[in-house]
């Protein structure tokens, strides 16, 4: 592929320093030179780039590595947590005012930062945490801005403040607060115009709003695809305006991200969320461990045994191991099919996990090229036109039946015939090896009709 | 007429100044700072081109052509480096042909791109040019997916004073499409234009749904010109490449509009993708206001960056 993402790059950089075993000090200088080249396609900033290289040189050429029994490992080790260090040791949660005190947030940042779409995003999020928010429409200058704040506040089932297009912003935001007193509304979110940072009349605004009015956290949102500009523009508004955190918007994209390094190395202001879809609901916290541990190709597994964690509480845990060992003893049947295929979906489904996967040296393309989601659905229709005999014993599944089954799921007899083959390949395939289901890592897809349980 | 003229050129001078700014200040500091071509002129040659986004892999080769050129031209001093640069990069970005023959015939735009690079708004200051022209044109508000984006639109035809063909959000939007073929051709216009939702080219179902209103088009109105723009955020890095691979195969991308360039953002990133795929530039937005879209000039726009 011509274009790779920084994790396939690293990848290969460290696979062949894990291949040679011991590392030389040009082995580092070697490898290092990737990580530089790497990291500039990512769009991390140049000079931050060059600070970076350089403090990991400085510690991986030293005895460290060079004694080290896994040298391959102690420099992936050195690289994460000098990522680790540059984005921030661990998570930052946003501080609410103490009590029933109300906060008060503007959002600010470039044009098409996503700026309104996020307002949207935190208001939802703050509910979830017990707060009553309000959004408070700022941009007057964008043709249908504040109607878009109303149609997504209407959606997040959040009030939103605006006083039309011809208010000056101030105005606004000084009512916006009595307003929300009055309807007990204890966290406040300015949603303000896009602009750009050296447009001093604009940026006087922001200025102008924070000093009329008391707001208690500034952040800056910054589009993830943004290039080697992201520091000038992090810079300028943390000087002019003062920011207090930052969202990264659209990383759901494939853009490597190098913009969340140069920002956070620049301003040193923490990161607090990540913009992962169009969803209202696509707004995660920002975890700068996991983010190092994503660009080193570890995937992010600890986003997804989160995810697991949250959504399965209730999945019995005898019933789990029960399937572990019908899968070992390859009685892996139709119902315990439908029962993975709900896991997953419970997951997010199946793109959003393909997501999080650490990478096993398929890329992504591969896998979503195999298996695609509506492909799963139609499985999901073939089996549930089953009858439930025939899903405890795939066996009786004669002609007769699959032409029945074809008709309940409204697919060609064909597809039938293919998902059955495969399902029984995959059952063959989970006799012949017991291993695979009682290691560490499973085969995530063993086959399409395989039986996907938790990836680790 | 004259002197509005003469106040389109000074606004994009005034949107290109930044860019010039920065990129010589960068360069000057090059050219000058240094008495001798050397390793580290180079390493300093490549952190200023790298930092205007042109990428690592193109301006690699800008290098490795630059030290070629030094060899076989006996180049001493780096200052003599400087007009082989702006040459080089300007044969980067040079364009033949006419570009722009939509002007003089019936014609469809269609206009695509990742989210919030600025398309409703492009579309607005195109629409206001061609009735600058005296062309009769439609807008189809295809965006049926974000909230109000229709309604922005419809500020703009309002503004610029064209119809538009929409539809209520959530909406199919090829049958938009489709219903404003129908009133193109009902009405005979000379442009339509049609923006659509941003999309992240990475979204396989949003690609099909663009391919989808692609062909629409093409079979309502076969052998029609087609014009394919792809908006591009002059502040996007690598990912712009990407970007503009990925809806290039969608479809067939026939040249780009490069927004936001009055910001600091230096828009190098115009440079790797011409160099690396081929698609032209063919508009730069600077500004916000409703004449602040500018043709495409690769001579004078490279001349801008590098000249006084």
């Amino acid at each position: 592929m011509a274009f790779e993402n920084l994790t396939d790059k690293l990848t290969k950089v460290f696979k062949n320093l894990r291949s040679k075993g011991r590392l030389t000090e040009e082995d580092v200088k070697v490898a290092l030179k990737e990580v530089k080249l790497a990291l500039l396609e990512a769009d991390v900033n140049y000079k931050v780039v060059k600070n970076f290289i350089k403090s990991v040189e400085e510690r991986a050429i030293g005895s460290e590595v060079l004694e080290g029994l896994n040298p391959g490992q102690a420099v992936v080790k050195i690289v994460n947590e000098e990522l680790t260090n540059v984005l921030g040791s661990e998570t930052v949660e946003l501080k609410f005012e103490p009590g029933q005190a109300t906060t008060v947030i503007m959002l600010c940042g470039l044009n098409g930062a996503g700026k309104t779409t996020t307002a949207a995003k935190l208001a939802g999020q703050f509910i979830k945490k017990g707060k009553k928010p309000l959004l408070v429409a700022l941009d007057v200058y964008r043709p249908a801005a504040i109607k878009q704040l109303q149609v997504n506040g209407e959606k997040q089932g959040v009030d939103v403040f605006s006083m039309g297009d011809n208010v000056n912003p101030v105005e606004i935001a000084k009512q916006s607060l009595e307003y929300a007193a009055k309807n007990n509304e204890n966290v406040v979110i300015f949603d303000t115009a896009g602009r750009l940072q050296i447009d001093e009349e604009l940026m006087q605004e922001l200025i102008n709003i924070k000093e009329n009015v008391t707001v208690h956290k500034t952040l800056l949102v910054v589009d993830a695809m943004i290039g080697q500009d992201s520091v000038n523009v992090a810079k300028d508004f943390n000087e002019k305006v003062g920011i207090d955190g930052l969202i990264l918007s659209k990383m759901d994209g494939d853009t490597r991200g190098g913009a969340a390094l140069s920002i956070k190395a620049v301003t040193g202001v923490p990161i607090l969320y990540v913009g992962m879809g169009e969803k209202l609901s696509d707004l995660e916290q920002f975890y700068p461990d996991r983010m190092a541990n994503r660009i080193l190709g570890m995937g992010d597994v600890l986003t997804l045994i989160d995810k697991v964690m949250a959504e399965t509480d209730e999945i019995d845990k005898d019933k789990e191991k029960d399937m572990r060992d019908r899968l070992k003893k390859g009685k892996f049947d139709f119902n315990d099919y439908l029962e993975s295929m709900n896991q997953m979906k419970k997951m997010g489904g199946l793109s959003s996990m393909l997501g999080l996967m650490p990478n096993m040296g398929i890329s992504k393309d591969e896998l979503e090229g195999a298996i695609d989601d509506k492909q799963l659905k139609q499985m999901e229709a073939i089996v549930l036109s089953m009858t439930k005999k025939e899903r405890a014993n795939p066996k009786l599944l004669n002609p007769q039946r699959k032409h029945r089954i074809a008709k309940g799921a409204g697919v060609d007899i064909a597809v039938v015939n293919r998902f059955i083959k495969q399902f029984e390949q995959t059952q063959k395939l989970m006799k012949q090896m017991p291993g695979l289901m009682g290691g560490k890592r499973r085969g995530p897809f063993g086959g399409l009709g395989g039986g996907f349980k938790m990836p680790f | 007429m004259e002197k509005e003229k003469s106040g389109f050129f000074a606004k994009l001078k005034n949107g290109l100044n930044k860019t010039r700014i920065n990129l010589l200040d960068g360069l000057d500091s090059v050219f000058h700072g240094f008495s001798e071509i050397d390793d580290d002129f180079y390493e300093e040659l490549e952190e200023v081109l790298v930092m205007a986004d042109i990428g690592v892999s193109t301006t690699g080769e800008i290098i490795d052509e630059i030290k070629t050129l030094v060899k076989v031209e006996h180049i001493k001093k780096p200052e003599d480096c400087r007009d082989y640069l702006i040459n080089l990069l300007s044969d980067r970005l040079n364009i033949e042909g006419d570009q722009y023959p939509f002007e003089h015939e019936k014609s469809i735009i269609f206009v695509i791109g990742v989210n919030g690079v600025g398309k409703t708004t492009s579309i607005g200051k195109l629409a206001y040019n061609f009735k600058q022209d005296k062309k009769k044109v439609l807008i189809a508000a295809a965006d049926t997916f974000r909230a109000a984006a229709t309604e922005q639109l419809e500020t703009w035809a309002e503004r610029v004073g064209v119809p538009m063909i929409g539809a209520k959000e959530g909406t199919d939007p090829a049958s938009v499409i489709y219903d404003a073929l129908q009133s193109a051709r009902a009405r005979d216009v000379d442009i339509l234009l049609c923006d659509t939702a941003g999309r992240l080219h990475n979204k396989k179902n949003l690609m099909e749904e663009l391919k989808k209103m692609n062909r629409i088009i093409d079979r309502e109105f076969p052998g029609i010109q087609r014009e394919n723009f792809l908006v591009l955020d002059a502040s996007t890095g690598q990912n712009a490449l990407n970007q503009a691979k990925e809806f290039k195969e969608a479809c067939d991308i026939t040249g780009i509009i490069l927004t936001k360039m009055d910001g600091t953002a230096k828009g190098g990133i115009a440079i790797a993708i011409w160099n690396e795929l081929g698609i032209p530039v063919k508009y730069i937005g600077v500004g916000e206001g409703i004449e602040d879209l500018q043709k495409f000039d690769s001579k004078s726009f490279v001349k801008a960056i590098f000249e006084d």
